[in-house]
């Protein structure tokens, strides 16, 4: 357990009953860990899981050597944050308010942000390119920028870890690049450490060092890249068979494709 | 940018401020008894004057416009608490029936002291009306958890008003004559009969809840995000969520006790002040929340007084007509946001 920055151990999520049982993850600091498998298949219900959102039906998770659940508010709060699918509710802030607010953990009793936490703040913003839009109401800009504010917000937060949900899905190509590139620049830079669900096979492949595959009760299998993308268990993870696609081949042979690590 | 939202929340503070001084002084002054405001200032400095004046400043008008600035203030600030805890734009102590709860504990204890001839003093009231909040809180609680939608709610709370008031006017049915008028009077909201013992009292209770609520702003500002992201920034949100509660009902309680149940305000303010400063930020808004209901209650009791003199309408009646065309503003306006 040690050896590793995250890990869970027998780890049981799900909503009143199990609904995936016995979740080993290993991660060492500065790795990014991604969690993929078919829609239902309980990837945000393991990372609510993991931070803290939704109470473990069994099992723990760490964080170096602590235990997860027994860490204190402030400090869990310091050392993780998180970008879900749940919208950020705002209202007459600008994105630099909302980017702002991840400065609370540091912050004194009121909440008031010194010269210093605004500076990190603007850093932020400029790492995901959103200075521009600083300014704007934040519920007026389109799903592109809203996420990468938030992710500005998450970074401004100064984690170790981050935990993303589907963080990507309302991005253009360019930004979705963009945004793997941020998370890389902090994984190799700060040492960031970074779970997140995607969709997007393509970009697991490109960024993930560790990937989590979700099917049904049981973890269907964790390991490295190369141990994922091999002939045939994308089929099998997502239920790709010849009789489905038989009579259009082209898309079959896009799931191979993906599914070959060249 | 950061320096023009300053001058603005200056600016803000400064109108609800000369507002509330401004509605204050004409509060004392008008009446059936007029009195200048060199009278005012002769009297207060303790020259003599009037004696009559002077009585009637001090027993009748100063305290009563005292507990109407308290009580104002004290009203806005629980409709800010209930909206952000329920995130709900329309919530209110008197929508979602805690104000009726109260008024119906209210009633109870009263007929039953008074029957009994045992002087019911103000503590007594505002037990009793923190008691009725927590039973309605409790019932519209219960509700909120199987009921997401936010209109639902409210029908759901305005039921429970009813119920509430129901049961109260089959109180003051089966009550003492003499006992009716008074306990009448009251449950249609009224400031009039006020005491200084009164004020200390709201005073007391209202100034330190409303302390605690803004010592709160920091992590309200953070509830108001959303929980999850509340939750992970270090908020402790089942405190925070009993805390709210325990807090508003506190307040709610309060100005049903000292003046009954008071419709709008509660609604009303938040959104009015939200406009003015153009932040949603608890810092701010919980301060300018009060200061707003204050100059809100002002005004209407003034025209309450003023309007059918000698006669006085009941304070609802006037907060109903500048409150609720605010409700329905909000309400457009949220459905054209989408």
């Amino acid at each position: 357990m040690k050896n590793f920055y995250f890990s869970t151990e027998k780890m049981c999520v799900g909503y009143q009953k199990p609904l995936i049982k016995e979740i080993e993850i290993g991660l060492p600091r500065g790795e990014i860990l991604c969690l993929i498998g078919p829609n239902g298949a309980g990837k945000s219900t393991v990372l609510k899981s993991i931070a803290g959102q939704l109470r473990l039906q069994g099992g723990a998770v760490y964080l170096e050597d602590a235990v997860l659940s027994e860490m204190k508010r402030e400090d869990l709060a310091r050392r993780m944050s998180v970008l879900f699918t749940e919208k950020l509710r705002s209202e007459m802030q600008t994105c630099r308010d909302v980017v702002a607010t991840g400065r609370y953990p540091y912050t004194g009793w009121f909440g008031v942000l010194s010269k210093a936490d605004w500076a990190i703040v603007d850093e932020a913003m400029g790492l995901v390119h959103v200075t521009e839009i600083s300014g704007q109401d934040f519920s007026r800009i389109s799903d592109g920028q809203r996420q990468r504010v938030m992710l500005a917000r998450a970074i401004c937060q100064e984690p170790e870890i981050i935990i993303l949900d589907e963080p990507t899905s309302y991005l253009d190509m360019r930004h979705k690049l963009e945004f793997m590139a941020v998370l890389q620049e902090l994984k190799e830079k700060k040492g960031l450490t970074v779970i997140m669900s995607l969709h997007e096979l393509e970009l697991a492949k490109l960024v993930a060092d560790r990937i989590l595959c979700l099917k049904g009760e049981y973890v269907a299998r964790y390991g490295k890249p190369e141990e994922i993308f091999v002939p045939g268990f994308l089929e099998e993870l997502f239920d790709i068979t010849e009789e489905s696609f038989g009579a259009n081949p082209r898309l079959l042979a896009y799931i191979r494709q993906i599914g070959s690590l060249t | 940018m950061q320096e023009n939202r300053k001058y603005r929340y200056f600016a803000a503070f400064l109108v609800l401020g000369v507002c509330a001084v401004v509605c204050y002084i004409l509060n004392i002054c008008i009446g059936t008894v007029r009195i200048g405001l060199l009278e005012l200032a002769g009297t207060l400095s303790g020259q003599g004057g009037d004696e009559t004046a002077m009585r009637i400043l001090l027993d009748i008008r100063l305290p009563r416009a005292t507990a109407v600035f308290i009580l104002g203030g004290a009203l806005a600030l629980a409709g800010y608490l209930l909206q952000t805890f329920f995130n709900n734009p329309i919530a209110g102590p008197f929508v979602l029936g805690i104000s009726s709860g109260a008024k119906m504990v209210v009633a109870l204890v009263m007929v039953f002291f008074l029957g009994r001839s045992v002087r019911v003093t103000s503590i007594d009231m505002i037990l009793a009306a923190f008691v009725g909040a927590m039973i309605s809180m409790g019932f519209v609680l219960l509700v909120s958890r199987r009921i997401r939608s936010m209109s639902m709610l409210v029908v759901s709370g305005v039921m429970i008003g009813y119920i509430c008031s129901a049961v109260t006017e089959l109180v003051v049915t089966f009550a003492e004559d003499a006992d009716i008028v008074n306990l009448h009077n009251w449950s249609m909201g009224s400031f009039s009969g006020t005491t200084w013992e009164n004020v200390r009292v709201m005073a007391a209770v209202v100034f330190v809840t409303a302390l605690i609520v803004f010592l709160l702003s920091k992590p309200l500002g953070a509830y108001m995000m959303g929980e999850a992201y509340a939750q992970n920034v270090g908020v402790n949100l089942r405190l925070l969520r009993v805390g709210i509660v325990l807090l508003s009902s506190i307040l709610s309680a309060c100005i049903v006790a000292f003046a009954g149940p008071i419709s709008f305000v509660g609604i009303a303010t938040p959104h009015l002040v939200k406009k003015l400063l153009g932040t949603a930020a608890p810092i701010w808004m919980i301060p300018a929340c009060f200061l707003g209901g204050s100059v809100f209650c002002l005004f209407c009791d003034l025209l309450c007084r003023m309007l059918l003199a000698p006669t006085e309408l009941s304070i609802s009646t006037v907060t109903a007509i500048f409150g609720a065309p605010v409700v329905l503003w909000v309400m457009v306006k949220r459905k054209k946001g989408g």
